[in-house]
């Protein structure tokens, strides 16, 4: 259980745009007619990347009456799963692992970087504005370890000077190239791999 | 080892591409026809004689699963959910699964579909694999494109739809019941069992909810036979699992081998062995997380089944093999993993929610070297009063990885603890802080 906090600052009202108003639709149609709440999560989503990677709270309002759940559900949901954020983290959002398998293989340094150049704190924005970092619990791509997430892409085998490419580039306002830092393409091991070689070749 | 003939995922490293072109070169829907006309029972016989067992952690198995689904549809239609919420550290298949062999989970989505009489199949991907939950929605618009799905699927007369349902970072909503509440629209805690899933499950009608490799190894199993599937591995152990060998190993990898397995073949063979060679490592976490470690005197020998893992007081789980070689502070591990824990618990059942901080608040002093030797069996103590008290595994998944670190590092954290009462020198005892203040600045 994540602990939030709601940004003091929101806007007035919040509308959808209207490509997304057409994949909310989508997202209700996926669900039987009369469990139109199914699509809590999905609507929250499409909130969060239309508006810079956060929620305000009249989005939730906005999503409660289009899929005519209670406020406080929506906010329940909202406030309970971790990806969704309830105060401004900048357009891009840096989240680096650093549970276990992270942690052995050294995301201590990626951390440190994040400090260093990002801010002083998790969750709070850079100087400029534009990013934020935070720690988070295990990504699920422990094989490419150490790693993180900068909005939707996975920055894999990270070492302290990709990384700090990585966070200079964010800086100035560009999205870096998402992958592997060594180029590995997939899960197999970086040398002497040792499997489906025969079906390789054949 | 394993032949590559017998490898089921044959694209796991992505040599030939992921598009339903290429997988239907590598064999991927030849005659799902032919073995959906042969019937549910046949399809639920073969599952059962191959000895499947679920390969999401629990090991249950899946032919029998599979006929827990009432044999006729009454007035609540049936639904298949597939849970690729993989967020156990350590395990990262059902990845490779989603990017590079979605058409193997998406014809398995159908025979499985067939089998339990679901026309309906959600498939539950965690929210951070946003990028793989797009490949394995274009994966099902070229299936439906082709009609391998949507009505009358595969020209055998059974209509099937798949959607795809993101997560949003939650940990608890890999157990099933927790998965359906998260699809239901609500915050994802556990529900009570029974009622199981299978009779009562996603919008209150009966559901078998199954993990991403389980499913996708179904359609090979039909294909090639279930006494081909069986013939691997070890008795009630068999087939073949992709092993995620990640930590401090020289080539961290994914790869596919047979169940039953030895582990140190597994690391020196496939993951290059140990960073500072075999006498360097320290334990190896065999099954994720939740899994108990293993001293290195018990890795020389044990083999990577459900069965040996049990009796060695571990279990294989999703088969995330972390290796921590003797340059890691063991206790800071399991620490940073009771960390894991308190911060995912769901907050339903008090011993887990409470129980989780005190664990992990009382790690980080041993690690600091702030304990004393009665915290020792303190910790212990909370460890058995969370396994078994809860609604969901959750509680045992968070304890045992504390309880195997009693059970073998005991020596360790005796070493840097002492036997006065730190009382005297510092007040602020962090475990007796509420919780929410220790965490202001974190929030």
């Amino acid at each position: 259980m994540s602990l939030k906090k709601v940004s003091k600052t929101q806007p007035e009202f919040f509308n959808f745009t209207n490509e997304n108003l057409k994949k909310v639709k989508i997202e209700i149609n996926k669900y039987p007619k009369e469990r139109k709440s199914s699509a809590v999560m999905a609507l929250l989503f499409l909130v969060q990347n239309q508006n810079d990677n956060w929620i305000p709270l009249p989005a939730i309002k906005k999503v409660a009456e289009i899929i005519s759940m209670p406020y406080i559900k929506v906010y329940e949901v909202a406030t309970f799963y971790s990806m969704f954020n309830l105060t401004p983290v900048g357009k891009f959002f840096v989240q680096v692992c650093t549970t276990t398998p992270c942690m052995i293989r050294g995301s201590k340094k990626i951390t440190d970087i994040c400090k260093k150049y990002i801010s002083q704190n998790q969750n709070e924005l850079s100087n400029n504005k534009v990013c934020s970092w935070t720690e988070v619990e295990c990504l699920g791509a422990c094989v490419n370890a150490p790693m993180m997430q900068i909005n939707q892409d996975y920055f894999e085998d990270l070492n302290e000077n990709k990384t700090q490419e990585i966070v200079e580039k964010l800086l100035k306002g560009e999205f870096p190239d998402p992958g592997s830092a060594t180029n590995r393409t997939s899960n197999a091991p970086e040398k002497n791999r040792t499997t489906l070689l025969e079906v390789k070749n054949a | 080892m394993l032949k590559d003939k017998d490898r089921i995922f044959q694209n796991l490293y992505n040599d030939f591409g992921w598009e339903i072109d290429k997988s239907l070169k590598r064999g991927d829907w030849t005659n799902t026809k032919s073995i959906i006309l042969k019937g549910k029972e046949f399809i639920i016989k073969e599952i059962k004689e191959s000895e499947l067992r679920g390969r999401g952690g629990a090991g249950f198995p899946t032919g029998l699963k599979l006929s827990f689904a009432p044999k006729e549809v009454g007035s609540r239609p049936h639904y298949l959910v597939i849970n690729a919420d993989e967020s156990e550290p350590g395990t990262c298949k059902d990845r490779d699964i989603l990017r590079y062999e979605p058409q193997k989970l998406i014809e398995g989505c159908l025979l499985s579909s067939y089998a339990i009489s679901a026309n309906i199949c959600y498939i539950y991907i965690r929210g951070e694999y946003f990028r793989e939950g797009q490949r394995l929605q274009e994966a099902i618009n070229q299936a439906y494109k082709k009609n391998y799905i949507g009505k009358n699927a595969c020209d055998s007369g059974w209509d099937l739809d798949i959607y795809i349902h993101y997560g949003a970072g939650a940990y608890i909503c890999g157990e099933e019941t927790a998965l359906l509440e998260s699809i239901e629209g609500k915050k994802g805690q556990p529900r009570l069992k029974p009622p199981f899933p299978a009779l009562v499950g996603l919008y209150g009608c009966p559901t078998i909810v199954n993990n991403v490799e389980t499913v996708a190894v179904i359609p090979t199993i039909l294909r090639r036979g279930a006494k081909w599937f069986a013939s691997l591995g070890k008795p009630k152990n068999t087939g073949t699992k992709i092993f995620c060998i990640s930590g401090n190993v020289n080539n961290p990898c994914n790869v596919e081998e047979e169940m039953g397995i030895p582990l140190k073949d597994l690391i020196e063979k496939h993951a290059g062995g140990v960073v500072g060679g075999w006498n360097n490592l320290q334990a190896v976490i065999p099954g994720g997380s939740s899994m108990p470690l293993l001293p290195k005197n018990i890795c020389e020998t044990i083999t990577m089944d459900f069965d040996s893992l049990t009796k060695a007081n571990s279990g294989l789980g999703t088969a995330g093999i972390v290796v921590i070689n003797k340059n890691q502070d063991i206790i800071r591990c399991i620490a940073r993993i009771a960390r894991f824990y308190k911060h995912e618990s769901c907050g339903q059942c008090t011993p887990c929610r409470e129980g989780c901080g005190w664990m992990w608040r009382m790690l980080e002093r041993m690690a600091d070297g702030e304990s004393t030797y009665k915290e020792i069996d303190l910790l212990y103590d909370v460890t058995k009063q969370i396994e078994g008290h809860t609604i969901c595994a959750f509680g045992e998944g968070s304890s045992w990885p504390v309880q195997g670190l009693l059970r073998h590092f005991k020596k360790e954290i005796e070493q840097r603890s002492h036997e006065e009462p730190i009382i005297n020198k510092k007040t602020n005892i962090p475990y007796l802080i509420d919780q929410h203040l220790l965490e202001k600045d974190n929030a």
